[in-house]
Parts: C-alpha cells; sequence; structure tokens
C-alpha cells in the first residue's frame, strides 16, 4: 500500500481535476521562478534601491515557494519515498524563509514609507526653488534693464535727449503703453506736457499744478498709482477699450545750480518737480509690481541727475560763450589801445624830430646873430625871438618827457655822480635870476650827506631847478631857503614808509620861499599837468604848468615822494621832496673785499715784459700763440718739443702756455718735470697753462692732476688771454678755464 | 680820388664779408686781425704764408702715406698729419678747411681709404681756393693803402 500524504479525495482520483491542479502548480512554479529573476534584473536597472538583502530574501522565499509548488507536481502520483523526503525539506524551508521574512517586512515596511515621504518633500521644495529663481531672474533683469536705462541717460548731456530716452527705454523695459512727462512751466503755476512716447500731444497741453493726484505724487518719493481717469493720465485717445491698464505717476525733482550751496543741502519745499506718468497696457490685467515700482523710482532718481548736469553743463556752456566774447572785446579793446599808442609814439617821434631840428636852427641862428652888429632894436628882438624859441624848446622837451613818463617808458639813467656839487651848480643857474629879482637864496646841505652817490643826475637836477625855479618864479620878496638831508624816520605821508638799506638813502631836499604861498584847496590841483593857480600876477611869470607834474613823476620813479606845504595866501610855502639814491663804493673808504672773481673796475693789467714760454708743436699755432702775447705785451719764447721746453724753462718765466692737443700722457709729463725742476724753489716756478681743442671734465681733471694751473680752450681770442692773464698774475690759478 | 678810395674800402668790405658769409673764414681770422699793430704790421701776412707751407708739407706727406704702391697704407702717419693740419687752420680760421679735417679724421680712425683719398683731394683744392681769395684780397688791402686810405675795420655779425 503507499502511504501519501496528500489529503485523500472524496471521490476516486479523478483526472480531470488532477491535470487541472497539476498545470496551476506548474504555472505557480514557473511564475515564481520568474518574478525573482524580473526582481534582479530591475533592481540591477536601478541601482539605487538601498535593500538588496532584503530582496535576497525575498527572492529565496519565492524561489522556495516555487520549488513547493514544482515538487508538488510529483506528488499527485504515487511517489517514492524519496520525493515525499524532499517535499518535506522544501516545505519546511519555505516555511523558515517566509517566517523571516515576514518579521523583517515589519521592520522595512515603515522605512520604505518614510522615503516615500521624504521624495514628497523635495518635489515640494525643488518646485518653492523653481518659483524663487523664476522671481531672481526677473527681478535681475529689471537691474539689468535699469543700468542699462541709467547708462543711456547718462552718457548724453543733453537735456530732451535724456528725456526722450528714458521714456523710450521704461517704455521698452516695462512695455507701457503710454509714457508722459510733464514739466513745470516757467511761472510754476501749471504743468506741462512736454514729452510723450507714442501718442502725438496737442502743444500747450497744460495743467493746473495745484490739483490734489498731482500733490499727492509730489508729496512722497515714491512711485504712486493713480486712477487712470486723471486728468495727468488722460492721454490716449478714448477708444472705448474695455479695461484701461494701472496707471503709475512719480515725481522728478528738477535741481538747479543754485540748489547747490555747499553748507546748505536743497530743502525739499524749495524743489520744482516734474512729473513722470506710466501707464500699462491696456486689456492686459497686468498688474504693478513691486520691483517695477522700485524700478521707475530708481529711474527718476537718475534721471534727476542727468538733468542737474546737463543743466551745469548748459551753464557753464553759456559762461565760457560769455568769456569768450568778452575776451574778444577786450583782446580788440586792447589791439586799439596799443595802435593807439602806436600811433601817438610815431606821431610824438616825427613831430619831436620835425619840431626840434627847425627849433635847433631857429635857436642856433638867433644865438649867432645876437654876436653880431645889431641895432638896439633888432638886439630886442633878437632877443626876445630867441627867449621864446628857448621857451618852446623847453615845452616840446617837457611834453615828450610826459608822455614818455606816462606810458612808462621812461627809465632812469644812472650814474655816479657828486651831490654837493650838483646843488651848487643848480643854485648857479638860479642865481642871476635870484640876484635880479634881490632874493638871496641859502644852501644848507647837512653834514652826513653823502659826497658820492648814485643816481639819475640830469633828472634829479631837473627837479630841483624846477622847484628852486618856482620858488623864485613865484616869490616877489623874501629870501629863500634850500635844506638837503637825509631822512630816515618817517616822513609826511602815512602811506610811505622810509626804509633806508644798505646801500641807499634817501635825501630830502626842502626849499622855503617867502612867496604868495598857496591856498591850502589848491595844493593839490598843483600837480596835475597844465593847471596852475591862475592869479594874473604870476601869469606874467610864463611857465606851461608841466614843471611841477614832471617833477613828481621824476619823484616817484626814484621811488620818492614830494608835496608841499603853505600856511596859506601870501604866507609862503614850502616844497619838500624825497628821493631814493644809491650810495657809492667811491665815497667810502676803499677796503677790497676779498675776492673779485671779476673786479668792479676791470683790471688793465699791465703785461710789458712779461716772460712767457709757449710751447706748440704746430708751427702756425704757435706763431698765431706768441702774437697774442707779443700784441698783450708779453715777451715771448717759443719751443716746437717738450725736451726743449725743459731746457729753456727758468725762474724767468712767469707762464708756459704749452699745447696739448694729441691724446695720450706724454704731453701731460712735461708738467710734471717742470714741477721736479722747480721742487727746491717752489715759489719761482712759472705758472702752467694747457691750451687744448677740448675742455671737458675729463681733460680738466687730467690737466688738474697733472699739476697744471689752467686750461684754455683753442683757439683764444684776445680779449679771453687778457683776462686770463689777469687772473693768473692775480690770483696765480685759473678759477675758470674759459 | 676820394671817391676811388671808397669805392676800393667798399669792395673790400663786401669781398672780407662774403668771405666769411661763404663759410671760407672764422673767427678766429678777426682775431688774427686784431693782433696786427704797429709793432707787428705784417702778422697776418706772415701767419698765412706759415700756414700754406704748412699745407703744402702735410698734404705732400698724407699724399705719401696714403701711396699704396710703397706697400700697406698707414693710417697713423695720416691720422696725426691731420691732426696737425687740423691745428693749424683753426689757429688760422681757415673754417672750410678745418671742417674738411675732421672728417677726414674720422676716415682715418675708420681706415676708410677710398674716403680718405677723396678727402685728401678736396683739402687740396680748399686750401688752394682759400689761398687765392685771399691773395685777392690783400691785393685790394694794397690798393686801398697806396690810394692813400685806410683799411676798413671789417665788423661780423
Amino acid at each position: 500500500m503507499e502511504v501519501c500524504n496528500c489529503i485523500e479525495p472524496q471521490w476516486p482520483a479523478d483526472e480531470l481535476l488532477m491535470k487541472y491542479q497539476y498545470i496551476s502548480d506548474f504555472f505557480i512554479a514557473i511564475a515564481y521562478f520568474s518574478i525573482p529573476l524580473e526582481l534582479i534584473y530591475f533592481v540591477k536597472k536601478s541601482a539605487v534601491f538601498p535593500y538588496r538583502w532584503v530582496l535576497v530574501q525575498f527572492g529565496a522565499f519565492i524561489v522556495l515557494c516555487g520549488a513547493t509548488h514544482l515538487i508538488n507536481l510529483w506528488t499527485f502520483t504515487t511517489h517514492s519515498r524519496t520525493v515525499a523526503l524532499v517535499m518535506t525539506t522544501a516545505k519546511v524551508l519555505t516555511a523558515v524563509v517566509s517566517c523571516a521574512t515576514a518579521l523583517m517586512l515589519v521592520h522595512i515596511i515603515p522605512d520604505l514609507l518614510s522615503v516615500k515621504t521624504r521624495e514628497m518633500f523635495l518635489k515640494n521644495k525643488a518646485a518653492e526653488l523653481d518659483r524663487e529663481m523664476g522671481l531672481i531672474r526677473t527681478q535681475e533683469e529689471t537691474g539689468r534693464h535699469v543700468r542699462m536705462l541709467t547708462h543711456e541717460i547718462r552718457s548724453t548731456l543733453d537735456r530732451h535727449t535724456i528725456l526722450k530716452t528714458t521714456l523710450v527705454e521704461l517704455g521698452r523695459t516695462l512695455a507701457l503703453e503710454e509714457c508722459a512727462l510733464w514739466m513745470p512751466t516757467r511761472t510754476g503755476l501749471e504743468l506741462q506736457l512736454s514729452y510723450t512716447l507714442r501718442h502725438q500731444h496737442p502743444v500747450e497741453y497744460t495743467v493746473p499744478i495745484q490739483l490734489p493726484v498731482i500733490n499727492q505724487v509730489f508729496g512722497t518719493s515714491r512711485a504712486v498709482k493713480i486712477s487712470p481717469n486723471s486728468p495727468v493720465a488722460r492721454l490716449r485717445p478714448v477708444s472705448g477699450k474695455y479695461m484701461l491698464g494701472e496707471v503709475v505717476a512719480v515725481r522728478v525733482p528738477l535741481l538747479h545750480l543754485s540748489n547747490f550751496q555747499i553748507n546748505d543741502w536743497p530743502e525739499l519745499t524749495t524743489k520744482r518737480y516734474a512729473l513722470m506718468v506710466l501707464m500699462l497696457p491696456s486689456d492686459s490685467a497686468r498688474q504693478w509690481h513691486v520691483h517695477e515700482l522700485e524700478l521707475v523710482e530708481v529711474v527718476a532718481d537718475q534721471v534727476a541727475v542727468a538733468l542737474s548736469h546737463a543743466a551745469i553743463l548748459e551753464e557753464s556752456m553759456r559762461a565760457r560763450d560769455l568769456l569768450m566774447e568778452q575776451n574778444v572785446a577786450l583782446d580788440l579793446a586792447r589791439r586799439e589801445a596799443e595802435t593807439a599808442i602806436r600811433a601817438r609814439n610815431d606821431f610824438l617821434a616825427v613831430m619831436n624830430h620835425e619840431m626840434r631840428t627847425p627849433m635847433h636852427a631857429i635857436i642856433a641862428l638867433s644865438s649867432l646873430l645876437q654876436e653880431t652888429e645889431l641895432t638896439p632894436e633888432q638886439r630886442l628882438m633878437v632877443e626876445t625871438i630867441l627867449k621864446s624859441s628857448n621857451l618852446l624848446a623847453t615845452l616840446m622837451n617837457d611834453v615828450l618827457d610826459l608822455s614818455r613818463l606816462e606810458d612808462g617808458s621812461l627809465q632812469l639813467e644812472l650814474g655816479t655822480f657828486n651831490l654837493h656839487t650838483l646843488f651848487r651848480e643848480v643854485l648857479n643857474l638860479i642865481k642871476p635870476i635870484a640876484v635880479v629879482k634881490k632874493l638871496p637864496i641859502t644852501l644848507n646841505l647837512a653834514p652826513d650827506l653823502p659826497e658820492f652817490v648814485v643816481g639819475d643826475e640830469k633828472r634829479l637836477t631837473q627837479i630841483i631847478l624846477n622847484i628852486v625855479g618856482n620858488a623864485v618864479k613865484f616869490s616877489k620878496q623874501g629870501s629863500i631857503y634850500v635844506t638837503a638831508l637825509v631822512t630816515k624816520s618817517g616822513t609826511r605821508s602815512p602811506d610811505f614808509f622810509v626804509v633806508p638799506t644798505g646801500s641807499h638813502f634817501y635825501l630830502r631836499v626842502k626849499v622855503k620861499d617867502s612867496g604868495a604861498g598857496i591856498n591850502p584847496q589848491d595844493i593839490p590841483k598843483l600837480f596835475t599837468k597844465f593847471a596852475q593857480t591862475q592869479s594874473l600876477a604870476t601869469r606874467s611869470s610864463g611857465g606851461s604848468g608841466l614843471g611841477l607834474a614832471i617833477s613828481k613823476r621824476f619823484v616817484n620813479l626814484m621811488e620818492g615822494n614830494i608835496w608841499i606845504e603853505s600856511d596859506g595866501l601870501g604866507k609862503g610855502c614850502m616844497a619838500i621832496f624825497d628821493v631814493k639814491l644809491g650810495i657809492s663804493e667811491q665815497s667810502n673808504e676803499s677796503k677790497q673785499s676779498g675776492i673779485p672773481k671779476v673786479p668792479a673796475t676791470p683790471q688793465h693789467a699791465n703785461f710789458t715784459g712779461l716772460k712767457v714760454l709757449v710751447m706748440d708743436e704746430n708751427g702756425v699755432s704757435r706763431m698765431v700763440t706768441k702774437g697774442l702775447l707779443v700784441h698783450l705785451g708779453c715777451e715771448v719764447t717759443t719751443v716746437s718739443s717738450s725736451e726743449e721746453c725743459l731746457r729753456v724753462v727758468s725762474h724767468e718765466h712767469k707762464v708756459v702756455f704749452m699745447d696739448i692737443c694729441l691724446p695720450g700722457v706724454e704731453n701731460y709729463q712735461i708738467s710734471l718735470r717742470i714741477h721736479e725742476k722747480f721742487t727746491k724753489q717752489r715759489h719761482q716756478r712759472p705758472l702752467l697753462v694747457a691750451l687744448t681743442g677740448n675742455t671737458d671734465k675729463s681733460t680738466k681733471d687730467k690737466c688738474m692732476s697733472f699739476g697744471l694751473d689752467g686750461v684754455l680752450l683753442k683757439p683764444v681770442s684776445l680779449d679771453n688771454m687778457r683776462d686770463v692773464l689777469s687772473d693768473l698774475l692775480e690770483h696765480r690759478v685759473l678759477y675758470e678755464a674759459m | 680820388m676820394n671817391a676811388g678810395i671808397a669805392q676800393l674800402q667798399m669792395q673790400f668790405r663786401d669781398y672780407t664779408i662774403s668771405l666769411y658769409q661763404q663759410g671760407f673764414l672764422d673767427d678766429q681770422f678777426t682775431e688774427l686781425k686784431k693782433l696786427q699793430d704797429d709793432g707787428s704790421p705784417d702778422f697776418v701776412a706772415e701767419v698765412l704764408l706759415l700756414f700754406f707751407e704748412d699745407c703744402v708739407k702735410l698734404i705732400g706727406n698724407m699724399a705719401r702715406a696714403l701711396d699704396k704702391s710703397t706697400g700697406t697704407v698707414d693710417f697713423s702717419q695720416v691720422g696725426a698729419s691731420v691732426h696737425q693740419l687740423k691745428g693749424s687752420s683753426s689757429s688760422v680760421g681757415a673754417k672750410r678747411v678745418k671742417g674738411l679735417c675732421v672728417t677726414f679724421k674720422e676716415y682715418c680712425e675708420a681706415q676708410n681709404y677710398e674716403g680718405c683719398v677723396r678727402c685728401l683731394q678736396q683739402v687740396d683744392i680748399e686750401y688752394k681756393t682759400l689761398k687765392t681769395k685771399l691773395q685777392d684780397m690783400f691785393n685790394l688791402e694794397k690798393q686801398i693803402v697806396q690810394a692813400g686810405g685806410v683799411v676798413p675795420q671789417v665788423d661780423i655779425d
């Protein structure tokens, strides 16, 4: 009897049922075997799956199940014990693995679930970041637009271009339907539509500035949303659009030059604003985003700055144009003045010459005529002619002098002269007239008054002559005192300080007369040209009135001052003037100061008999040097070689001129040999001078190092040689080679 | 007679000035003339005579030294003669000759045979030209003196 584990069927072994069971088991087995294969395949593909060993377990479980069902196939019919054993083993194994797997899944499934939740979370995060990135990109875009806009606006300094560009760029960046700029009018009471982007606008379209909506916008620096129906926004032709786009307005500050004061930054209340209105396209359902509003505000600020720059530029251009015009005008005026001056000078020069020639003729011939035999009437006539012509000549000189003085072309001719003698001579000149008028003149020279001074002798004479002459002229009686002294202390004029410097001093001359005196009110007029204190009595004394004016100018040239004091009419007056004079060195004890490189008075030293030796290989050059020295009076010996030179040189020769043209040291040797020859009698050694074609530093150094006393550049001129000889003999050495 | 002297004097002046302007003479010649006085009345003539003799001698030396038929050319000898000539010409104020000597010296130092030969020829021509011109000038001077006039002092600016 066969033992079988299978449940004995109720009915007798039904072959059909058995067959179905057989087939099902087979397919189950196949399925069970194929699932792990599929799993392995897909896991290998994915490579992400974390729980591989779970899979192995699962696979084992399935394989075993499959095996079990497979083995079942053999148990439908009678089967041996081995099969039963295998079946049992398989089932046991399957049971074990299944239980293990079941236990494992308890731990694993929560993990797997959490993985899923994390995945969900990350997906959400990614979506959020995507959104944010989109936002940032739009902002960066906006920023780029702002930069580009700013660049465009700031790249030009023309006001219209700036504003036009702003509108165009804004319109493009923000895709606006319309963009408009309202500028305040000159009166400041209205806003005028100045620029629009797309639509043509009627000229002179204005709105009053005091509208509430405008005040609202001007009151804040931010962009403000306004109603599309407000007067500033009603720019588009009414075309029955369904839904007008949103409108935003922002103020644009207009800064003026006067706003920029250093300590006083512009106050908000004193500003003028323009209004910029921006309209989104209608029917677009677009809204103004925050970043767009910010962009608009930033642009408005930039526009303000750009406009102020443009304004400043306009100002400075205008100022420059003005200056240029003025410049041109001034230039013209200057040239005209110069032409006038030149014309006058030419005229004066010509007239001067033309006038003087006949004058000289008249004066000379009249003088000659005076010497001849004349009847008394004729003599009188000739004398009158002479006097008149002299007067005329003086007048001409005065006029010329004055005109030269006035344009500053007169220069003092400085020289050394004897001051004491000058005074005496002037007085001698005046004495005849004074004697006739019975006016004694007294001269008082201060004891410390220097005798020899440096200054313009002729002009000083003129001044003193003029003043003393005036004193004589305008005095009918009394006496005249002339005082000259050295002044140190402050003078009458408060703004004139006398500072005696080392080699200068101020000479003060006072001329007191006891004549008609002068009304103190008339004193200022005295020094003006051609003005005279008119009184019939003085009229007869003649004079052109130029004298004092000229004297004053001369005194000024001499850095001095002149004035007149009077106690009133009839009380006489005193004329005083100070002038700056130099003290001549001749007047002091002659202190020969140490090192005159070039003595003040060039010494024409006498070289006669000076014994000189000339060494030169070149015959022609030797002859020329000899000629030069002979002309200066020296006694010259010539030699043509260094040996001959050594033989001939003696203590009698004071100077040896040696030609050192050839490079090389041999020529310098002669110098050393001469030094050697005279080591015992140093003081008798002649001075050694090299004549060479180049005096660069190296040659000079070489000469000095070989004991030469000087270097001269050939060819030597006569004056050069003279100076060199004097220098040499004075100092025993040549300071300068030239 | 006065007109004749004046004319001669003007001729002399113009001639002298032209010599300076054409570069034959320079300031050194003016200096030379300053040295002529009663003590040495023919100073300038004597110096120039010596100079021209020197020229002949030195040019002869140079020609001999540059003669290839006698063997190799000794440039140092040529150079020495050129140096002497340069010194002489600068002492009398012969401007052109001196200038040529400078160039000549450079050729010598560079040992440029063709250059040296060329320069030698030029120097020869130049000094002869100068000699002729100066002779003309002296003749004018003599004429003025014979006519009883005074040789004018020519100031070159």
